[in-house]
């Protein structure tokens, strides 16, 4: 294969990857990875930098947009990146230092959980008014817009939300995703913050948690031009296509396929992992 | 305390917009490097299989400015790579400025401290 038809091949998988990724909410990093590694075989150190890169161009792409509609709570967002910056660079310390195979089972692992995760209904955050001290000494509570209105909401158990944050953030360096799914689940479950809330504030912290471990990516030589650009422009694309067309389509059976499809690489690289092909 | 949330609001609009206006800088750098490095590799065997990590000249700050002055496509990238890698960094540094604004003071050191772990991050491995 020439230069020429690998890039524009990549460039492609990677557009339809951000395009449905954006369109079911899942993110398009995660299935880039397994794109680049199963698909095209691409060393996966490789294939985590380019997803890395693609990830902070959607997650600052789409910062205005989330903005405008008033639900990311910039202070939530701003104190939780402490534990996930710091984590991410735990996670991109952890890459240089293990094999590539171990990597892939771990991938395996989360694309299996955030399929699943991606099946279940958003959970209705029960009304509960007993404000954390915590949360209130740190100005974590807030208000999103209701219809006409504002409707105020409480933050829970900071310091287990704070814990899972520098999981998730760990994850997003040891494997070059947003780890969105994850983030999402420490600020609904864990903190009962509501959902719409936690996905916008969610996307704002990816951008920043990406940044920590891209540093160490690009000083280890794991960023190649050759392969971040096709991603990082196809990504950067589709996701602001799917963004746009989000409004009209019919998610629910897009998310289902692709669920599936997650569930498929997933499988695969854990396979490949065990039986050392990555 | 609901002007407070209006400011808030007013400054995270001002970045998101600013945010994006990189994004769009990052992207077209980038598109312009590939134009580049096209031209001149297009009909080359890809061969992405095996790692061996990226040269030198693409992995440091200086080292990739230099590239850029001599027009090599793949350093023309790697620069576009770096200033989409700064705009969630610019993104931290405005909100320090926003929180300041503000007088919110124990976020200006949160802030701060999310700010020392990104420089850290980069100064630490080598980058800048």
């Amino acid at each position: 294969m020439t230069i020429l038809s690998f890039t524009v091949l990549i460039a492609l998988g990677s557009f339809l990857a951000g395009f449905l990724g954006a369109l079911t909410g899942l993110g398009g990093g995660v299935v880039v990875v397994p794109l680049l590694a199963l698909a095209f075989g691409v060393d996966i150190r490789y294939a985590i930098g380019a997803s890395l890169v693609s990830v902070i161009a959607t997650s600052s792409g789409a910062a205005a947009a989330y903005v405008r509609e008033g639900y990311s709570n910039i202070r939530i967002g701003m104190f939780l990146e402490i534990a996930t910056t710091i984590g991410a660079i735990v996670g991109a310390m952890i890459a240089t230092h293990v094999t590539t195979n171990a990597i892939g089972i771990v991938f395996g692992l989360v694309l299996l959980y955030s399929a699943v995760l991606s099946g279940r209904p958003q959970p209705n955050v029960p009304v509960d008014d007993s404000p954390d001290r915590l949360a209130t000494a740190l100005k974590l509570n807030g208000t999103y817009p209701v219809a006409n209105s504002l409707r105020a909401y409480t933050v829970h158990r900071v310091p287990l939300g704070f814990s899972l944050m520098f999981g998730a953030g760990t994850l997003s360096g040891l494997l070059g995703i947003g780890s969105g799914a994850l983030k999402v689940i420490a600020m609904d479950q864990a903190m009962r913050i509501p959902f719409k809330v936690s996905t916008t504030t969610s996307n704002f912290m990816i951008g920043v948690t990406a940044a920590a471990s891209a540093g160490i990516y690009l000083s280890r030589g794991y960023i190649d031009p050759g392969i971040a650009m096709p991603v990082m422009l196809g990504v950067l694309a589709g996701s602001l296509l799917g963004a746009r067309v989000l409004v009209k389509a019919r998610t629910k059976w897009l998310r289902l396929v692709f669920s599936a499809v997650i569930v498929v690489l997933g499988l695969e690289m854990i396979y490949n992992g065990f039986s050392g092909k990555l | 305390m609901s002007h407070l949330t209006l400011d808030d609001h007013r400054i995270e609009v001002i970045i998101g917009n600013l945010l994006r206006s990189g994004v769009l800088l990052a992207a077209s750098v980038v598109l312009l490097g590939a134009v580049i490095y096209l031209a001149r590799h297009a009909i080359e065997p890809a061969d992405f299989h095996t790692f061996r990590g990226e040269a030198a000249a693409l992995r440091t700050l200086p080292a990739i400015v230099k590239g850029v002055a001599h027009f090599h496509g793949k350093s023309i990238i790697q620069f576009g790579l770096l200033l989409l890698i700064a705009t969630p960094i610019a993104r931290v540094v405005f909100s320090v400025v926003g929180f300041a604004i503000e007088h919110d003071y124990l976020y200006v050191v949160i802030t701060l401290i999310v700010l020392a772990v990104l420089l850290y991050s980069l100064v630490g491995s080598g980058v800048a």
